[in-house]
């Protein structure tokens, strides 16, 4: 299998899908010029800076046979288009008895580490997890990023998919064209199989959790590593499963904890009686600190989990 | 085109059906057999009937708060809308949306809004189906004096300028954005028509209690929507008869001779439209009494409908968060 990078792997599944389906078309506030080459402007559609109309109109275009992507860039410009999100794409289907269906994909890119400061470094996507009436993907590596995508694409539902900002230039094996591989909405993945600790870890973590997992074999510590890709619904099965087989776990996320998706899965766990039986120790998250994200390099490492942290807390959850 | 005798009988049978329905909706109401919420849309029914009566079946429009009119003009059944309010089985919505959300998606309805200005930019998305589709279908927004003063309308007006879609953006102003005047709030003593001129589309003040004003008004932007030629900006000035809202102990500050001034046979836009054609010889006292009699009955039966149709099931709450 070829390597390509995350970025590459999330363009080749539009642009696949763009030549399976031509209900499908892309607005951004910025063409993206392979898809404008190909595809022209019509489908490729250079929107003005209006991303709570582009986002409305995502909705009505759906509505009327149209698969639209909309894509916000940044998670950071679609607060701008929250009543589009949350009280009209999240419930729409819902409100009116599913009288239609609205099949849409949001994209919008998640996390920092790229010194920008507080607005352009958040991971905000247990907000949108409060919101029953969307899907959220939330891919790690290349081959989930565009198997999700073109799941997402055929899905009849409103998808966002949040994608790691730091994971755009990360290589890894993507079948290529002729595979259209799908990967299923809502099935996790065991990245990394192990017996004493379940890590879960979301997008940018996720790589990070395996280089703990690798630090602490060295230590005798077998640590099995899940990553959710889809946050909405999530996969509780197999956290669950994973949980019953190693008594311990760990959440390592890059958004912060409070209300977070941590804050789900390590509750998902707990309140299941026959996982909380099986647990040797209290569960760990090891997220963000909570503060908006700084700019300068030594506040912004500070403030993020990393490999270390992840390694850490490991160590700590089998001491407890 | 000129309206002929029989489409205005129909349009006049469609604003009176649209009356009876929501007195009664405001009747029910209040006896408790519909919950929440209740917008009446009585007084401005010559809009949604003389713009609805200038589209073909396959366009779209989207709805408001107070919707409806819109749901009655655009063909929607009755018995399903009734059914919807008395929060039943057999409503649109199948009783999970209510009078703010009531709507016929397969009449081409979008959806009805209880966010002002929320359904705009959706119904813009159509118009821009519509254009993709190339078939010359059009998308119509119902706004708001209200949402006239929010952010959407002006970012949907420059786009589909811009991209020269398939629109009308009809803006019933009927003055008063719940109790607060749009003199109070919104530029140029609340007159909205002036913003076409800032996006280079064509902008019309209407009479919007004249259905004839309204009909021609939505002619003309129909067709130079159809044709490719743009979007258009009507804003019908008419009043609302009844409160915000049918919400017990709701305020009403407006003067009560303001009131009761647009209630008046000349401004009244049903009785407007029953003197034409009564001076014209097309329509008797007997013949009104007897549509008016007809129309009763059918939201007659449209209640007996909705006391039939069972409530939902507690466990139909989970079913359609997703389309399958």
């Amino acid at each position: 299998m070829r390597e390509i990078t995350y970025a590459q792997a999330g363009l080749e599944a539009i642009q696949e899908e763009m030549r399976r389906d031509p209900k499908v078309f892309y607005m951004c506030t910025d063409a993206i010029p392979p898809l404008a080459k190909e595809f022209g402007t019509e489908r490729m559609r250079a929107t003005p800076i209006a991303e709570s109309t582009m986002t409305g109109m995502a909705i009505g275009a759906a509505g009327s046979g149209y698969r639209p992507i909309c894509d916000w860039r940044q998670v950071t410009f679609c607060f701008v288009a929250m009543d589009q999100i949350v009280n009209q794409a999240a419930k729409i289907t819902y409100m009116f008895g599913g009288q239609q269906k609205f099949p849409i994909l949001y994209r919008a890119g998640v996390g920092g580490g790229g010194r920008l400061a507080a607005q352009h470094s958040q991971s905000p996507y247990s907000m949108f997890m409060n919101m029953s009436g969307l899907k959220i993907i939330l891919p790690s590596t290349p081959r989930d990023l565009k198997g999700l995508l073109k799941s997402a694409i055929r899905d009849n539902n409103p998808v966002i998919s949040f994608e790691g900002n730091r994971l755009l230039q990360t290589k890894g094996a993507v079948p290529d064209a002729e595979a259209d591989e799908l990967i299923p909405l809502g099935k996790a993945e065991v990245k990394r199989e192990g017996n004493d600790i379940t890590v879960v870890a979301l997008a940018w973590a996720v790589h990070e959790a395996l280089a703990a997992a690798e630090m602490l074999a060295k230590e005798g510590i077998s640590v099995e590593v899940i990553d959710p890709r889809t946050i909405a619904p999530l996969d509780a099965e197999t956290i669950k499963a994973s949980v019953m087989k190693t008594g311990r776990l760990l959440v390592a996320d890059e958004a912060g904890p409070v209300c977070g998706a941590s804050a789900e899965i390590a509750t998902l766990v707990s309140e299941d009686p026959a996982t909380f039986r099986k647990l040797k120790a209290p569960v760990k998250r090891v997220c963000a600190l909570f503060v908006p994200i700084p700019y300068s390099p030594g506040l912004e490492d500070h403030v993020f989990p990393n490999r270390t942290k992840i390694a850490d807390g490991i160590r700590a959850v089998m001491a407890a | 085109m000129p309206l002929g005798p029989n489409t205005l009988r129909e349009m006049l049978h469609t604003m009176q059906t649209i009356r009876r329905f929501e007195e009664r909706a405001s009747a029910d109401y209040h006896a408790g057999k519909i919950y929440g919420v209740v917008h009446c849309y009585i007084g401005e029914e010559a809009i949604a009937v003389g713009v609805c009566g200038a589209l073909r079946d396959g366009d779209q429009i989207i709805s408001t708060h107070r919707g409806h009119g819109h749901c009655i003009a655009k063909g929607a059944d009755l018995d399903r809308m009734m059914a919807e309010l008395y929060g039943r089985r057999d409503g649109y919505c199948k009783g999970k949306g209510g009078s703010m959300h009531i709507a016929d998606f397969e009449k081409g309805m979008l959806g009805a809004n209880g966010i002002v200005a929320g359904g705009i930019s959706i119904v813009t998305g159509a118009a821009l189906a519509a254009k993709l589709d190339g078939k010359g279908g059009v998308a119509v927004s119902f706004f708001g004096d209200g949402a006239s003063a929010a952010g959407p309308i002006h970012e949907c007006m420059n786009i589909a300028a811009a991209w020269k879609l398939p629109i009308i953006y009809v803006c019933e102003n009927n003055q008063y954005a719940a109790q607060t005047p749009a003199s109070t709030t919104i530029a140029r003593q609340g007159e909205i028509v002036h913003r076409a001129a800032g996006y280079g589309i064509p902008g019309v003040a209407i009479d919007g209690n004249d259905i004839f004003a309204v009909h021609a008004a939505a002619e003309e932007a129909v067709a130079r929507a159809r044709a490719g030629e743009g979007p258009t900006l009507i804003e019908a000035r008419t009043y609302r008869w009844r409160a915000h809202t049918e919400r017990a102990g709701q305020p009403d500050y407006r003067p009560k001779d303001e009131i009761e001034g647009w209630k008046s046979p000349d401004r009244d836009p049903i009785a407007r439209l029953v003197a034409h054609l009564k001076r014209d010889g097309h329509l008797t006292d007997a013949e009104f009494e007897a549509m008016d009699r007809q129309v009763l009955d059918a939201i007659e039966r449209s209640c007996a409908f909705a006391e039939k149709s069972p409530f939902p099931a507690p466990d139909d709450a989970l079913d359609d968060v997703f389309a399958a």
